[in-house]
Order: C-alpha cells, then sequence, then structure tokens
C-alpha cells in the first residue's frame, strides 16, 4: 500500500516543483489583497475579542486557503483525468484505491500546508505575530485533511472539467465566505450561527484562531474533523471504485 | 411506469445504490461468488493449459445498448493477437474489461491463469497497457514518467533506474531520458508508452490500436519494436482496424463485429477461404470485388468483361467484408 501511496503523491509533487515558481505568486496574490483591502481599509480601528482585526483576520485566511488549496487538487486530478487520462494508469496498475485516495490526499495537504507558509510570511511582513504552536498545525492538518478528502471523492463523480468548477462555486465560495474567516459567526443571528457551526470549516476556523490567538481550544472542534476526514476519506475510496466504468 | 402509470422502481439501480454504501444484498453477494468461484476455476485450468489469456463468453452492457454479446478468446503464450473490428464493435472495451479498467456484466477473463476480478493485484502484474490516448504526464520528463510505473509496480529503485535505461535503449529514446515528455514527437510518445508498459516486465502487452495518428514511416517503426517485443517472449493482445498492422503482425487474428467473434484463424487461412487474387470493379450500383485462386484466373476473367478494374491480392479486409458485409474502418 505505502508504494501506491508513495507513486501517486510523488507524482503530484514532481509536477508541483515544476510549477512552484507560478504557484508561490498565484498563492500570495489573495492573501496579499484580503490583508490590504479587509484589515487597512474595513478593518482599520475594529476590534474583536481584544485583539486587531488584522489578528483575527489572518487564522481566518489560514483556514479558507488551507481549504481552497487542499480541495485544489480536484482540478489536478480532473486534468489528470479528462485531459491527459492518467488516471488509467493508475486504475490498470496493481494498487488498491486506498493507496491512490491516501496519495491525492497527502498532495492536497502539501499543498495546503505550502500556501500557508505564504500567509504566514506575508503576516509577518504585515507586523502581526501570533501563535503557530503544535495546536496550530493539528488543526490545519485536520482541515486539509478533511478538504483534500472531499476534493478526491468529488472528482470521482464529476463527469467533466467544467463541473468541477461549478462545485467551487456551490461549495467552496459560499464556505470561504462564511464559514467564520472574515467575521465572528456568533454575531449572525442564532438560526445563522447554528447552521454555520454544521460547516467543517467554521470549526476549523475556531481551532486554527484559538491555536493563533493564545486562547483555550476546543477539542470538540478537533474531533470533528477528523471524524469528518474520515468520513469523507472513505467515500472518496468508495468514488475511485465506482468511477470504473 | 407501468401500463397503467404507477410509478415502478428499478431494483438494480436499488442494488447498485446499496453495494456502492457497503450494504450488499445477499442475492448479489451469493450471486458474485458463485461466479467468482466459476472463473476462478476456469482461471486454474488455462494455467494448466497454458494459455495466456483466456476470456470465456464475455459480456458487457451499457444500459441498452450491448457492447460485447459473449466473447470467446484463448492466446496462447508469445503470441501476436491482433482483435480486428471496426468502430465500435467492441475492441476498446474487450481491452479495458481485460485490464480491469471496466467491470465486466458477465464473463471471466484470466491474464496468464489469474482472474481479472479475483486475484486483481497479480492478474495486474501480468500485463503492460499501451491505451489508444496518449496518457503520459505531459510536463514531467521522460525519466520521471518511467519512474513512476515502477513505483506503482511496487519495483525496487535499483532496479527501476536499470530497467529504464535498458528499455529506452530498446525503444530508441535513451537520448531522451531527461526531456520533458511535451517536446516528444507522436511516434516517440507511442513508443515511451510501450517502454512504460514493459518497465516491470509483463508477460502480456495490451496495445490498443497503437499506431493510430502516426505516420506511415513512425507506423512502421512501431511494428518493428512490436515484433521485436514477440521475439523477447511476451504475448501480445494487439486491437486495430488498419488491416495491413493485423496482416503484417499478427500470428491470429480475431474478426470483431457488433460485440460477438466471427472468426478467428491465422490471416493466411482467413484469407485462403476466398482465394489469393481479387479484382474490385465498378457496377451499376457501387463497387463489387470477385476472388480467384490464380493470377491468371483473374487475368481471364477480366478479358471476358471491359469495364474499369482494379487487380490485387487478397488482404484480409476481403475476409472482413466477406463475413460482416462491412469495411473496417
Amino acid at each position: 500500500m505505502i508504494h501506491g501511496i508513495i507513486a501517486i503523491y510523488f507524482r503530484e509533487m514532481l509536477i508541483l516543483r515544476r510549477r512552484l515558481t507560478r504557484q508561490i505568486p498565484s498563492w500570495s496574490i489573495s492573501p496579499f489583497l484580503y490583508l490590504t483591502a479587509f484589515s487597512y481599509a474595513v478593518g482599520h480601528g475594529v476590534e474583536i475579542e481584544g485583539h486587531t482585526y488584522m489578528e483575527f483576520l489572518i487564522p481566518g485566511l489560514i483556514a479558507m486557503s488551507s481549504m481552497t488549496q487542499a480541495f485544489a487538487i480536484a482540478s489536478e486530478i480532473n486534468i489528470a483525468r479528462f485531459y491527459w487520462h492518467i488516471f488509467e494508469e493508475f486504475q490498470a496498475s496493481p494498487i488498491s484505491k486506498v493507496s491512490y485516495v491516501g496519495g491525492e490526499v497527502l498532495a492536497g495537504m502539501t499543498r495546503a500546508m505550502l500556501s500557508i507558509l505564504v500567509i504566514m510570511a506575508l503576516g509577518f511582513l504585515f507586523g502581526v505575530r501570533l501563535n503557530y504552536g503544535l495546536a496550530f498545525f493539528i488543526a490545519l492538518l485536520l482541515n486539509s485533511f478533511v478538504f483534500a478528502s472531499l476534493a478526491v471523492a468529488l472528482a470521482m463523480v464529476v463527469k467533466s472539467h467544467a463541473d468541477q468548477s461549478m462545485l467551487n462555486s456551490f461549495i467552496i465560495t459560499p464556505m470561504a465566505f462564511l464559514g467564520g474567516t472574515f467575521f465572528p459567526i456568533d454575531r449572525l443571528p442564532s438560526w445563522a450561527g447554528a447552521f454555520l457551526n454544521l460547516l467543517p470549516l467554521t470549526h476549523a476556523s475556531k481551532a486554527i484562531r484559538a491555536a493563533c490567538l493564545n486562547q483555550p481550544v476546543s477539542i470538540f472542534s478537533y474531533v470533528l474533523l477528523f471524524a469528518i476526514g474520515v468520513l469523507f476519506f472513505s467515500v472518496a475510496v468508495r468514488c475511485v471504485e465506482k468511477a470504473k466504468d | 411506469m407501468d401500463k397503467k402509470g404507477n410509478p415502478q422502481i428499478d431494483l438494480s439501480q436499488s442494488v447498485d445504490f446499496l453495494v456502492f454504501w457497503g450494504l450488499k444484498t445477499d442475492v448479489k453477494a451469493f450471486c458474485n461468488q458463485n461466479r467468482r468461484e466459476k472463473t476462478v476455476q476456469l482461471c486454474n485450468l488455462s494455467r494448466t493449459e497454458k494459455t495466456m489469456i483466456r476470456v470465456n463468453n464475455l459480456i458487457k452492457n451499457y444500459k441498452k445498448v450491448e457492447a460485447l454479446a459473449g466473447v470467446d478468446i484463448h492466446v496462447k503464450p508469445g503470441e501476436i493477437f491482433a482483435y480486428l473490428g471496426p468502430n465500435g464493435a467492441g475492441k476498446t472495451t474487450t481491452i479495458r474489461i481485460l485490464t480491469g479498467l471496466t467491470q465486466a456484466s458477465s464473463g471471466s477473463c484470466c491474464i496468464n491463469g489469474f482472474n481479472i476480478e479475483k486475484e486483481v493485484r497479480q492478474a495486474k502484474q501480468q500485463y503492460g497497457l499501451v491505451p489508444q490516448a496518449i496518457n503520459l504526464d505531459q510536463e514531467l520528463t521522460v525519466q520521471e514518467n518511467l519512474i513512476i510505473h515502477g513505483w506503482l509496480y511496487r519495483m525496487k529503485s535499483s532496479e527501476i533506474s536499470s530497467r529504464i535505461d535498458a528499455l529506452l535503449d530498446y525503444v530508441e529514446l535513451l537520448e531522451k531520458k531527461k526531456s520533458q515528455v511535451k517536446t516528444l514527437s507522436g511516434g516517440m510518445k507511442r513508443r515511451l508508452m510501450v517502454a512504460r508498459a514493459l518497465l516491470h516486465g509483463p508477460k502480456v502487452l495490451f496495445l490498443d490500436e497503437p499506431t493510430v495518428g502516426l505516420d506511415p514511416a513512425i507506423r512502421r517503426k512501431i511494428w518493428a519494436l512490436i515484433k521485436k517485443i514477440q521475439t523477447g517472449g511476451t504475448t501480445i493482445f494487439l486491437t486495430t482496424h488498419y488491416i495491413e498492422e493485423a496482416e503484417f503482425l499478427a500470428d491470429r487474428v480475431a474478426f470483431l463485429d457488433q460485440g460477438r467473434v466471427v472468426a478467428l484463424d491465422s490471416p493466411e487461412r482467413l484469407m485462403e477461404s476466398l482465394g489469393a487474387w481479387a479484382i474490385d470493379r465498378l457496377v451499376e450500383d457501387g463497387m463489387e470485388t470477385v476472388y480467384f485462386k490464380t493470377r491468371n484466373d483473374a487475368e481471364r476473367f477480366n478479358t471476358l468483361k471491359s469495364e474499369q478494374y482494379t487487380l490485387r491480392r487478397v488482404n484480409l479486409e476481403d475476409a472482413f467484408l466477406d463475413l460482416t458485409g462491412k469495411k473496417v474502418k
């Protein structure tokens, strides 16, 4: 099983390495714009729970970016599947479905972690000092695990590359704005807050923010993210089997 | 909906839904187990009979379309077996089932004695696949593409390195080892796909339309490579719609039409049944082909008729046309 995971992961990393010089600026541009626009223009003088808006925003951006970059592995899979037909090479090889999903999920998580390093560096340049300890990295890993697994599952279900962008519009974009990234969800009406608490990104934002701001962390959020990740991972394995025809 | 307009439930779809979530019904599990036991027995038989590929009563239905309607094939070790038929005859479907890319509706397939459904990993180690579409990582180098393949097949790093050099030399691409695949020509990409399929030392090589879209000179280079692979002892299962390709390469040919094998023999014997020479001539409602045992017979026939004609040797296309009434395209 390990050989298969390494093969899939190694391939994705080789491709990423080739694109890294283009990828780093693309990972930087959105966080830079958010930090400039929301923090200086909109959030100037705003204080949330005793922290500046910048201190509140950066953990949210980290949660959001880890989600979008982990989920972006779906596009890579779709290009490999529909455009380059490389998915057939994996299907014909003697690796298990778990190996395939494992390799792709790890690749998605790696992309997420690398994109976070860019945001951490930007935050540092903007003069924000946060606590990036163990709890922070565990929350980050769990969040990227959840969305990379979801990405693999959905990449197996979609019928074309065009469907993929539709999923981004319906799943990722709403979650990015409503998952506690830019504002505290307890300021919303209780029914909206209750709904948003069902989203994995809300728990990831909470956990990452608490860890960054040295606040008490909620174990429930960690357990929930892990459980959702395992669920999505097993669905992804099933979806790989169903992608046979 | 039934005749009275009442909604009806498609039980097969419900079962598929349950299977997706791992909730297999007893009926489906029982049927599958029975089928698997039978196919494993057939694979054991093919091991003792030394059949490299054994396909028994293979059926594949896509909703209401019957892609394969009971195909039986036995391929001997070391032979080049050509699978010939027009587009849509079921050639690629057969290869996809044989290589585990598509699930058969029923029937059994064994590769070197391993059942493709029951002994998936062992069966997959037995073959290499060169699909019709180029499926290489264009951004990666030739070497990187091969390394990934080696990892997928659980090869050791030292073994991968030595095999890569040997195979690239074999397909005359050694100087391109560090080049990105996107810089290679179409013919080079095909040869690289063949090298990749051979990397793990398979017993069987599946070639799905290996020369489609290539110019005649490159096509002949690929043919020479295929012959060279055969002399190394590898069994080759080839699908093509190029008649001359099957004629030149194949030890035996199966004609596939509408999901059925309509003839299976050596190219020579398939053609012999018609004669050795053919005259194509224009008639009122199109083209007519007449077959003759000898050239003299053909020329004598033509002196009796004064129409425009072409005298040529009988080819596999004639045999296919005679059996099915269709051209191989």
